[in-house]
Parts: structure tokens; C-alpha cells; sequence
């Protein structure tokens, strides 16, 4: 896939398909550390745990549950190729954690790309889950809880293409501020001298 | 910065105020952009978010869009699957935004099935 992002809608896919009503998202990058994360939270029904042994195997899985083993493996080839890696796991709600990590700086990880597009994408598309979002760059976070946002503007409010339109608009500005903030000249000048060596 | 917070929820309500109540009534036609991993790397959040611009600008309360997974024709993906009470589903093939907003102003809106984009009759 061409952005991280894609990754991340096709993971989600993932646990919506196995019953999930509940995802969450966390995004972290660190310059500092050179490492970006990636971890996704559902509540599905989980993987069994001979299955999950024969994830770490692409062959295996892309063979026996096509879908899934797919898209994690393209995903776990993405990480590797970046000296990070993939573990899924059960997760805290009993259903699965897939996290997957890079190091920022590696020439060959791919861009973060449209999370803004992902986002509205998974709410057009599935208006009855939640979603839990986290992004963090260096210091900076931003967070969207699609709970709070029907708490406030009724059940229904996420079902009109206009509001998640308008959302996606909103989440994108709010990103690139983020960015932009952790971009400042004297930051990057000082990343710099400990992602180079 | 930290957070979406409640003002700008109750601003993208107000821009938006006229209409919080859609999909209450019967769906006359259903949108399935199949989002599997093969559709996901053809391209189909770009079809996605076409669709939803057209959805905003339309502003019909009796159509759904529903996400979902690969059906098995990954080479043809993007695949976006149109269902209407009155005829029989259509599967549309490689897909991308100019097409999916031909088939949207064509099809879904005036009824015009697109046969250069189909896949098939189902």
C-alpha cells in the first residue's frame, strides 16, 4: 500500500468484519525516538490462538484466511522492511491489538498519508461503530471520539455525508497544525543530530 | 490543539443544521463500495470520498452507502455495488473518483445504468 494510512483502514476493515463495534486508533510519531506506531484496539470476536501462532506466517495465513492474512502480512512486510514489526495479540477488550512499528526515518517507510480520508471513509461506511482516535507527533495530540461526537450532536448526526465531509475537512486542518507545530525549524534542527547517526 | 473539542462539534452542526435526521426513512437505494484489502490498495477511499462529496451536494435522504468486504473479484477492484428497489443490483468494475461520480449523477440519480463501467447484473 502506498500510505501507512491505507494500512490502517484495512486493519480497521479487519476488526469490523470480525463484529467489532468499538475501535480504537492510536497514532504516534517520534521524531526523538525515530519510531512511529501504529496501534489498532477492536472488540471483535478475536483470532483463535492456533491462528493467531500461524499469523506470523504469510503463507499460511494468506492461504487460510485470505482477507485477514493479506493485510496483515502486507502490513508486517511493511514494518519489517522499516526495521520495525507487527505483533497481534488479544486485546484488552478481548478482541485483537494489531500494533505495528516503524522507524520514522527509514527511506523506506511509507508515508502517513490521508489519515483524514481513512477516518471519514470508516464513518460513512460503518455509521453504527465507534471510533476512538489518537494522533500523536512529538509532543502534540489530537483526538476524536466518535461517542462524544453523538453524545453532542444526536445518534443521527454521523450518518449525514455533509457532517462527516465537513469532519474529514476539520480532522485534516487539525493534523497539519499539528505538523506544523512539531516542524518549527529549532525542533527539527535538534531531531536532527539524533535520527542521523 | 488537544482535542476536537465541543465548540467545534457545535460549529460543524450548525454549517450543518438542516440536516441531522437522514437515513431515518426507508433506503430506496444502497451504495456498497467493497473495501477488502485488494479494493483498499485498487483505490476504493478515493471512490469512497468521491461518493461522499456527491452524497453532500445531493443531499438525498433516501440513499445509503455501506462499506464492505472483498466479494472475490479482486482483480476488477474497485468495485462498487448499486442496489434499487425497483431494478437488479449492478456491479461496477475499477472504479475510481471520475467514475464513481459519473455513476452517481447517472445512475444512482437519474436511473441511467452506466454499462461501460459494469461488471455485471446480479
Amino acid at each position: 500500500m502506498r500510505e501507512l494510512s491505507l494500512h490502517i483502514l484495512d486493519v480497521v476493515e479487519n476488526g469490523i468484519t470480525a463484529g467489532a463495534d468499538i475501535i480504537r486508533i492510536q497514532v504516534e510519531e517520534s521524531r526523538t525516538a525515530d519510531l512511529l506506531s501504529i496501534t489498532i484496539n477492536d472488540n471483535g470476536r478475536g483470532i483463535p490462538a492456533e491462528k493467531l501462532k500461524k499469523l506470523q506466517d504469510p503463507f499460511v495465513t494468506s492461504r487460510t484466511t485470505r482477507r485477514v492474512g493479506l493485510g496483515l502480512s502486507l502490513l508486517a512486510a511493511a514494518a519489517e522492511r522499516c526495521d520495525g514489526k507487527l505483533t497481534v495479540a488479544v486485546g484488552t477488550g478481548g478482541g485483537t491489538e494489531v500494533r505495528a512499528s516503524f522507524r520514522y526515518s527509514h527511506i523506506d517507510r511509507a508515508p502517513m498519508g490521508d489519515m483524514a480520508s481513512t477516518l471519514a471513509t470508516l464513518l460513512m461506511g460503518n455509521p453504527h461503530i465507534d471510533f476512538v482516535y489518537t494522533h500523536r507527533i512529538g509532543g502534540h495530540e489530537f483526538s476524536l471520539d466518535t461517542r462524544d461526537l453523538k453524545t453532542e450532536l444526536g445518534d443521527h448526526a454521523l450518518e449525514d455525508a455533509m457532517v462527516i465531509y465537513r469532519l474529514g475537512e476539520r480532522v485534516r486542518t487539525s493534523l497539519d497544525q499539528l505538523r506544523s507545530n512539531t516542524d518549527k525549524p529549532e525542533a527539527r534542527e535538534k531531531n536532527h543530530g539524533k535520527t542521523d547517526d | 490543539m488537544a482535542k476536537l473539542t465541543i465548540d467545534d462539534l457545535k460549529k460543524i452542526k450548525e454549517e450543518t443544521a438542516k440536516s441531522t435526521s437522514i437515513r431515518d426513512g426507508d433506503a430506496n437505494i444502497k451504495i456498497t463500495v467493497h473495501m477488502g484489502t485488494c479494493g483498499i490498495a485498487a483505490g476504493a477511499r478515493e471512490v469512497m470520498n468521491a461518493l461522499m462529496e456527491e452524497m453532500a451536494e445531493a443531499d438525498r435522504q433516501d440513499i445509503r452507502i455501506v462499506a464492505s468486504g472483498c466479494m472475490g473479484m479482486c482483480s476488477s477492484e474497485p468495485n462498487v455495488t448499486i442496489e434499487s428497489k425497483e431494478a437488479e443490483p449492478i456491479v461496477y468494475q475499477k472504479m475510481d473518483a471520475n467514475r464513481m461520480r459519473q455513476v452517481f449523477k447517472r445512475h444512482v440519480l437519474l436511473g441511467e445504468i452506466q454499462s461501460d463501467f459494469a461488471l455485471a447484473k446480479m
